[in-house]
């Protein structure tokens, strides 16, 4: 037994960390420390965090002067993974000959993933900042175009990044 | 004892008892306000300024809760368990020495409701004692193995650090000469405090004062990720705010105990004499005023120290509760004895 070795933690702690005394004092001085740093705290309803044009938050459809960019071609509602958007199509007489007549998104199906945006060939369908997302009733998480379109001068930031990105 | 005197302690009790739960309430308040500023958060601040009225919101809430009683518990004593803890918390209250006599209109009055009681240690020891009855049965009667087991532990607890904590005291008691809180007192206040003949003995007082209150890291009755609430997992309503109440009220009954026993009490200034220094009489009212802040600073400070150690440690696993306990406190306070003792019969005080 004479060239065995151990390793057993009381052995190894020195008097001083045996009697836990200085080591506890050690920290409480760390938690006094940090009594006096800066706080990490948002004040939320007063101080609201501004997110950057890469942040996913309620897909909104963009909406130009004369009108939704949308041409409603189903791509977004066939690559929902969660099958969250309804497109239902219509013609128009202006040049895009195409219109969506309903297009509704279910945010309690929304997953944000953000394919809708990917997929859309007109740059129609993307990713606002909107993170407050609050619903009264299932019905009411069901949002239509009159909820959807946003004008395009408030979402030139994720546009922006589209632009960079894509 | 005529009309008067009877008043008088009616008052002092209606005093001490709301001043205790006042106490308790922002004692509450000021553990989240300081395990926030701990965790570098602000902590509650939306009621009132600085979230000062919190804890009435609380307790409002608490009042308006339904009172679930389990079908299985014992249901009398099921709601006798909050009563005996908050009822012994309040009792030690009784003779803690707030402050010094003052002399008004030829009687001599204290905040104390019991001043001079000559074995006022042994009332606090035994009520801390009678204390464990609460939680325990408040365990037992919820039949719920948590809180059983909440209870359980409480009572072992109790036992292992009861004794290590009378025999922290008796050195103290010693050098005293006495079980009178005010004579106690009155021995430091001409010389040294009691911590520095003593410091052994002030921190085997705080440990098992830790253990005795089941504040963090003795908590074990009501380690959550273990036992839900521990003791405490039947109840709601104000069943649970009483025992809540009565934690917090434990609190601050102990740091009063330890500012009487090992920091002077209400003595102002360690080594000197307070009514030199300050050019008051002895016994005059803005001394025993001044007196009767330090002492409230001096226990407020103490449960200051409780909240901190709360939420800087672990929680202790139950042996080594059991180990520290038996094997390095009981000797400790033992050998603490032994050694004041030899010192007092060799200096021969």
């Amino acid at each position: 037994m004479a060239n065995v070795t151990t390793n057993i933690e009381s052995e190894r702690m020195t008097f001083w960390e045996r009697i836990y005394l200085p080591e506890i004092a050690r920290g409480l001085g760390l938690t006094l420390r940090q009594m006096f740093r800066p706080k990490f705290t948002r004040q939320y309803p007063e101080e609201r965090w501004e997110p950057e044009g890469s942040y996913r938050g309620r897909p909104v459809l963009v909406q130009e002067e004369d009108g939704e960019r949308c041409v409603a071609c189903g791509l977004c509602s066939r690559v929902c993974p969660a099958l969250a958007i309804e497109v239902r199509a219509a013609e128009t007489d202006k040049e895009k000959e195409r219109y969506p007549e309903l297009f509704e998104i279910n945010m309690l199906r929304c997953i944000y993933c953000g394919f809708c945006e990917e997929v859309c060939p007109e740059e129609a369908i993307v990713m606002s900042k909107d993170y407050e997302l609050v619903f009264g009733s299932q019905d009411e998480g069901i949002l239509g175009k009159e909820k959807l379109l946003i004008p395009v001068s408030q979402l030139q930031d994720r546009l922006e990044f589209l632009r960079q990105w894509r | 004892m005529d009309w008067i005197d009877f008043a008088i302690i009616v008052a002092k009790g209606g005093i001490l008892v709301n001043a205790m739960l006042i106490a308790a309430a922002y004692m509450v308040l000021a553990e989240r306000k300081i395990a926030a500023w701990i965790q570098n958060r602000i902590g509650p601040n939306r009621v009132g300024p600085w979230g000062l009225f919190q804890s009435f919101a609380d307790v409002f809430k608490l009042y308006l809760k339904e009172d679930v009683v389990p079908a299985a518990a014992d249901y009398r004593f099921h709601a006798l368990a909050p009563v005996i803890s908050i009822a012994v918390a309040i009792t030690v209250y009784a003779v803690i020495p707030w402050s010094d006599a003052v002399e008004i209109g030829g009687r001599m009055i204290s905040l104390t409701m019991a001043p001079d009681m000559n074995v006022a240690l042994l009332v606090i020891l035994a009520m801390t004692s009678v204390g464990v009855y609460g939680v325990a049965l408040a365990g037992w009667s919820s039949n719920n193995k948590y809180s059983l087991m909440g209870g359980l532990r409480s009572s072992a607890q109790m036992i292992s650090y009861e004794l290590s904590m009378g025999l922290s005291i008796i050195g103290v008691v010693m050098i005293a000469g006495s079980l009178n809180l005010v004579d106690i007192i009155r021995g430091q206040s001409a010389g040294a405090w009691n911590v520095f003949y003593q410091p052994i003995a002030f921190i085997i007082f705080l440990v098992t004062a830790l253990a005795e209150t089941n504040r963090a890291p003795f908590d074990l009755p009501e380690a959550e990720p273990e036992l839900v609430g521990g003791y405490h997992t039947e109840y709601s309503g104000m069943k649970f705010g009483l025992l809540y109440l009565a934690e917090y009220a434990n609190m601050l009954a102990s740091s009063a105990i330890m500012a009487t026993l090992f920091l002077g009490g209400w003595d102002i200034i360690p080594f000197l004499d307070d009514a030199t220094i300050l050019g008051l009489e002895p016994g005059s009212l803005p001394l025993v005023l001044l007196q009767h802040g330090a002492f409230v600073g001096k226990s407020l400070l103490l449960v200051f120290v409780f909240i901190w150690i709360r939420w800087s440690l672990p929680r202790f696993r139950y042996d080594q509760l059991m180990n520290l306990g038996w094997k390095i406190l009981l000797p400790l306070s033992l050998a603490n004895i032994a050694v004041t003792g030899t010192v007092m019969l060799l200096l021969n005080r």
